[in-house]
């Protein structure tokens, strides 16, 4: 997702206040709910028919990634009412107390929801997340230089494309993508089977194959050809995509990662009422439809995904089959001392010679 | 004296802004998770060896490009007249008027296979460069970047330096190599001495650098620590200690060098 991109915006824009509430219909003022996303991921025009919808007042502010949030939340600084992490972040957060149960008996929308999203491994009795999107990773590439069919993970440890592949730069989503290549799983423990997908991933980079470890400059890279190759998320690539047509889209057949992002409420927020409302709005098809129109990534509301036209509802990018959907995997959270092994194993990859 | 009291919001903000994040690093490097007190992140140090080696080495080759570049340079400029001299500061400091981030991004497609200068040469028939995701662009970004506080602090002793002194060599017999040798370099130390300060220091500890322009090929110490704090582990304690031994580590190349510069009045250290 645009870090990168987000990462500036949010260090130009502190505090980003959605226009006071109430408009023309003259709701009475309900407080507020202070809502806090990732950047570039909501159509803000709906917080307007929330405002005169219910009288509450969003105050919107933008993160950059999970990892940020979660360092704000741990340092206690900030008092936000909704935030919106993505899976494993969600289990982290359950596992260290810091959300909320969600009264879902304020969230009847949430019957629109999915049913293969409810009750995810990340909160298995789902008490507390609603999910808000969800995409796939997958394989970006050149069709004017990749002429191979293009299938599974074993293009970007083809030689015939050395120096053209690009990987993530994140040890999550690289290990990953090496495990589920050998045939391991996402969330794996196994510490050999780590090393094992860290050897595989020393041996792509020193062969020369690697041009570089990348997150959003992936955008700037591919469109451009500056490389043919690299592993992104589904809903970017609908981005690229407009900018390079020759840019396709595979969805591995080894299986791939499944993320979703979900709305949750932070423990002790001060507005937990008026954040189940939000939450029940962002439910709502209008909603949704914007939401999916405005970021690019598939909705987890089965009334939205019936709006939808039929050649995006049909889309192996946005809306996968179930088949190949069985395979993929959402990231769960590690114990300590693997995240320790995963750390010292990506240092081996940067510095290994 | 009254003009003290001058000072109480300067003192204000160094007390909330550097010292007390000073401290809060150096009770998150002594500390673990849970809070009980420990040297354990500092028994970990030895598997980052090869980063640091690796961060000081580029920063000093950086340093180096920096000095080699900027002396000539801030000499050049010292002995123009005031207008031209004038217009040349301003355009040192031009590229600081834009972000760094925005900067750096430029450099990226500008180096790259398919970028600006390889489309220009491919286009003048020569040989193409291979320049982005190698060392050499990671250096390449530190000297663009920091090259102004090397220039700036050795133009403003150069500046200062009396012609008269200049002249008196000369009429004792000093030749210009001699001039140079005896008169102004010794005068200029001061000067270059915290210019290598202030390029030396932002090098060994950057970050974005390395991602733009040697695509995360490789990992410094601005890296290692940004992951600390915003990556998988999140170990703020790690990272802190990590920092901790860095900051000491520069003190004591700073020591070593300041040992050049004794003797020579005003040399802007730490």
């Amino acid at each position: 997702m645009r870090k990168t991109l987000a990462l500036v915006l949010a260090a130009s824009l502190a505090a980003l206040l959605a226009g006071c509430g109430g408009g023309g219909s003259g709701a009475a003022s309900n407080g507020v709910v202070n809502v806090y996303n990732w950047g570039e991921y909501i159509d803000e025009s709906i917080f307007d028919d929330f405002e005169s919808l219910t009288g509450i007042t969003v105050n919107y502010q933008i993160y950059s990634d999970n990892e940020s949030l979660y360092s704000i939340l741990k340092g206690g600084g900030a008092e936000y009412d909704v935030i919106i992490p993505s899976d494993y972040m969600i289990s982290r957060m359950i596992g260290e107390d810091m959300l909320e149960e969600l009264d879902f008996s304020n969230i009847p929308n949430f019957s629109d929801i999915d049913p293969s999203l409810k009750n995810p491994d990340y909160d298995p009795e789902n008490r507390y997340s609603v999910p808000y999107t969800w995409g796939t990773v997958g394989i970006i590439y050149n069709t004017e230089v990749v002429t191979k069919p293009v299938t599974g993970w074993s293009i970007l440890f083809d030689p015939d494309y050395a120096g053209q592949i690009l990987m993530f730069d994140n040890s999550r989503d690289c290990l990953g993508i090496a495990l589920k290549y050998l045939g391991y799983s996402y969330n794996t423990t196994d510490a050999a089977q780590i090393t094992e997908a860290v050897d595989l991933l020393i041996r792509q980079k020193q062969d020369g194959l690697v041009q570089a470890y990348v997150m959003d400059q992936i955008f700037d890279k591919l469109e451009g050809g500056e490389a043919a190759i690299g592993p992104y998320y589904a809903g970017d690539f609908l981005t690229m995509h407009e900018s390079n047509p020759a840019l396709a889209f595979c969805l591995p057949e080894e299986g791939s990662n499944v993320f979703v992002d979900a709305m949750c409420i932070p423990k002790g927020a001060a507005n937990k009422a008026n954040a189940e409302a939000f939450i029940n709005f962002m439910c709502t098809t209008e909603a949704g439809l914007a939401n999916c129109e405005a970021t690019g990534y598939s909705s987890p509301l089965v009334s939205v995904q019936d709006a939808l036209p039929d050649e995006v509802r049909s889309s192996p990018v946005s809306y996968p089959d179930s088949e190949t959907l069985a395979q993929c995997e959402a990231f769960v959270n590690l114990p300590a001392d693997i995240l320790a092994l995963y750390d010292s194993e990506w240092l081996r990859l940067k510095t290994g010679s | 004296m009254r003009n003290k009291y001058l000072a109480v919001p300067y003192v204000v903000w160094m007390a909330v802004f550097v010292v007390a994040p000073l401290v809060l690093v150096v009770v998150y490097a002594f500390t673990a998770r849970d809070g009980g007190l420990t040297l354990s992140n500092f028994t970990s140090m030895h598997q980052y060896v090869g980063v640091f080696g690796n961060s000081f080495l580029l920063a000093l080759i950086a340093t180096a490009v920096c000095l080699a570049v900027g002396y000539p340079m801030a000499f050049l400029l010292a002995r123009e007249g005031e207008r031209i001299r004038q217009i040349a500061i301003m355009l040192i400091m031009l590229p600081m008027w834009m972000n760094f981030l925005l900067r750096t991004y430029a450099w990226m497609s500008l180096l790259e296979d398919t970028g600006l200068i390889n489309r220009l040469l491919s286009l003048l028939h020569l040989p193409t460069l291979h320049m982005i995701n190698t060392p050499g662009a990671v250096v390449l970004g530190m000297v663009y970047n920091f090259l102004p506080f090397m220039v700036l602090p050795i133009y403003s002793v150069m500046e200062k330096i009396d012609p008269k002194v200049i002249e008196a060599a000369q009429d004792l017999g000093a030749d210009s190599v001699t001039v140079f040798r005896r008169i102004i370099l010794p005068l200029s130390l001061p000067g270059v001495l915290s210019g290598i300060t202030m390029v030396f220091i932002p090098s060994v500890s950057t970050f974005v650098i390395t991602q733009l322009l040697g695509g995360s090929m490789t990992m410094l110490l601005g890296d290692l620590i940004q992951t600390q704090f915003m990556g998988t582990a999140y170990n703020p304690h790690l990272g802190s200690a990590i920092a901790l031994v860095m900051m000491l580590l520069v003190l004591v190349c700073m020591a070593i060098m300041n040992r050049f510069g004794e003797g020579e009045e005003g040399a802007v250290m730490l």
